[in-house]
């Protein structure tokens, strides 16, 4: 392998990398409080859970090209590659989110509101910590998936390590195409290992 | 009971003047959840020191009226009273953190400990952690269970009759006057629940605790009441003592009658 090539595998993992982080940093900052709202506003859960379920049926490498003519959210590059990632991402951790904390066994959540907890209370020392291996393991999902799918980024100017995958794509060249299939490979594993560990140092019992 | 004066002053302070009203008040209280009538019309006082059972078949509004007590329900017409006040005029937060609450399998937190389990009301009332580790171990011992041994354990890790003991000493932690039970004892063993109906004797004996109690076990109400309260499609249709509850014509009752082994029919 040249020091060239090595070099840009370096490069593009890394800008891999800032782009999983970003967009799972802001899908959760969305997903988990909405997931929360929804568990208190039932109403709001078949609209809300209907559009997430939309979003994650939409073909990616479409999602990509509807965002392009979009003012502010569209447009070429990294930005509209991290809004594409972010709406995909949504889903696994609202569902999961909302999953966790319906969980919560009635009995206990019962008790809790009897004992004269607040509702703050109720969330944080009771639901969160209950439904929080649910909730990671949704985060879990949707991170591992991100990295597979941040590779279509580069079809938009998103860069990372789709770039390798499609000028491999386009010069048929095998090489191209495993640095950039195999580096994002080894991300999602650790990524996925790494979470379950926190997954598991998390769990409440 | 000697008259007491920092009580009365406290009453005063806090504008309850009604020193012997009683601890809890139901007054013509229905109960509407959604499209369904669940209580009509429902008014009874439990006295302080008093244990009143509510007797009743699933689906008589039981478990509905406890749920009034501590304002998890509102009544949709009339009020329920406690210490004078009616639940739509309490603080809830306030009112739940005076009135002990048990129910059927505990309810007890997965995540906590037993001692934390224990102690989580003075903990959110804000008690030093030495209070709370005193208290703790003082009504873990008081249930039967050495603090030693019990108190770093998960719920995961009692039997069904500790859990349930866990529970009570949870409900009695921050010494509210008043106990609800809602079939505390329902999912034990036979041999275990009297173990259990029994020491909820002693401890009453003990402590000066009011309680209301709902069960669907005649026997339990019997032995555990000072007064019965029967429940029959959301109405009261009966409130009595012991001895009047075994001598009622009312059908209901005497439906409730027809369980008992025949130790008990005799007396009747």
């Amino acid at each position: 392998m040249s020091s060239a090539l090595a070099h840009d595998i370096l490069e593009l993992t890394l800008e891999h990398l800032v782009l999983v982080s970003l967009s799972m940093a802001i899908a959760a900052a969305i997903a988990i409080p909405a997931g929360i709202l929804l568990t208190r506003r039932a109403f709001l859960q078949r609209w809300v859970l209907g559009f997430a379920n939309i979003m994650q049926t939409v073909p990616s490498l479409a999602l990509f090209g509807f965002l392009i003519p979009l003012p502010f959210l569209g447009g070429i590059g990294k930005h509209t590659a991290i809004v594409a990632l972010v709406l995909y991402a949504l889903l696994p951790i609202l569902r999961n989110t909302l999953t966790g904390i319906m969980n919560v066994d009635p009995a206990v959540r019962e008790s809790a509101v009897a004992m004269g907890m607040t509702g703050r209370q109720l969330l944080w020392e009771v639901e969160l910590p209950l439904a929080i291996r649910t909730i990671l393991a949704g985060l879990r999902i949707a991170t591992v998936t991100t990295i597979g799918t941040a590779t279509i980024a580069a079809a938009i100017g998103g860069g990372g390590l789709g770039v390798f995958i499609f000028r491999g794509l386009a010069s048929v060249d095998t090489t191209l195409l495993l640095a950039g299939a195999v580096p994002a490979a080894l991300i999602a594993l650790a990524a996925d290992r790494g979470l379950e560990w926190v997954e598991h140092k998390l769990s409440p019992v | 009971m000697p008259f007491d004066e920092r009580l009365l002053r406290k009453r005063e302070r806090e504008g309850r003047f009604e020193l012997m009203s009683p601890l809890v008040s139901f007054q013509q209280v229905s109960a509407r959840i959604g499209q369904k009538d669940i209580l009509y019309d429902l008014s009874f006082d439990v006295e302080a020191g008093e244990t009143l059972v509510l007797l009743g078949r699933s689906g008589s509004g039981k478990t509905t009226a406890l749920k009034m007590v501590n304002g998890v329900l509102l009544p949709s017409a009339g009020a329920v009273l406690i210490e004078g006040i009616p639940t739509t005029a309490w603080n809830l937060i306030r009112l739940r953190r005076r009135i002990g609450y048990v129910i059927q399998d505990a309810g007890l937190f997965p995540h906590f400990t037993v001692a934390a389990n224990v102690g989580l009301v003075p903990r959110l009332e804000g008690w030093q952690s030495r209070d709370i580790e005193a208290r703790t171990q003082h009504l873990l011992t008081q249930v039967g269970l050495p603090p030693a041994q019990f108190g770093t354990r998960y719920p995961r890790e009692l039997s069904g009759g500790q859990r349930q003991r866990v529970g009570v000493a949870r409900a009695l932690a921050a010494d509210p006057p008043l106990l609800l039970l809602d079939e505390p004892f329902g999912a034990l063993d036979p041999v275990t629940r009297v173990e259990l109906q029994q020491q909820f004797l002693d401890l009453r004996k003990g402590l000066d605790k009011t309680a209301l109690l709902v069960t669907h076990d005649v026997r339990e109400a019997l032995l555990l009441g000072t007064r019965i309260g029967v429940l029959h499609d959301g109405r009261l249709v009966f409130l009595g003592e012991r001895s009047e509850f075994l001598k009622s014509r009312n059908k209901e009752v005497q439906a409730f009658h027809t369980c008992l082994e025949e130790k008990w029919r005799e007396t009747i």
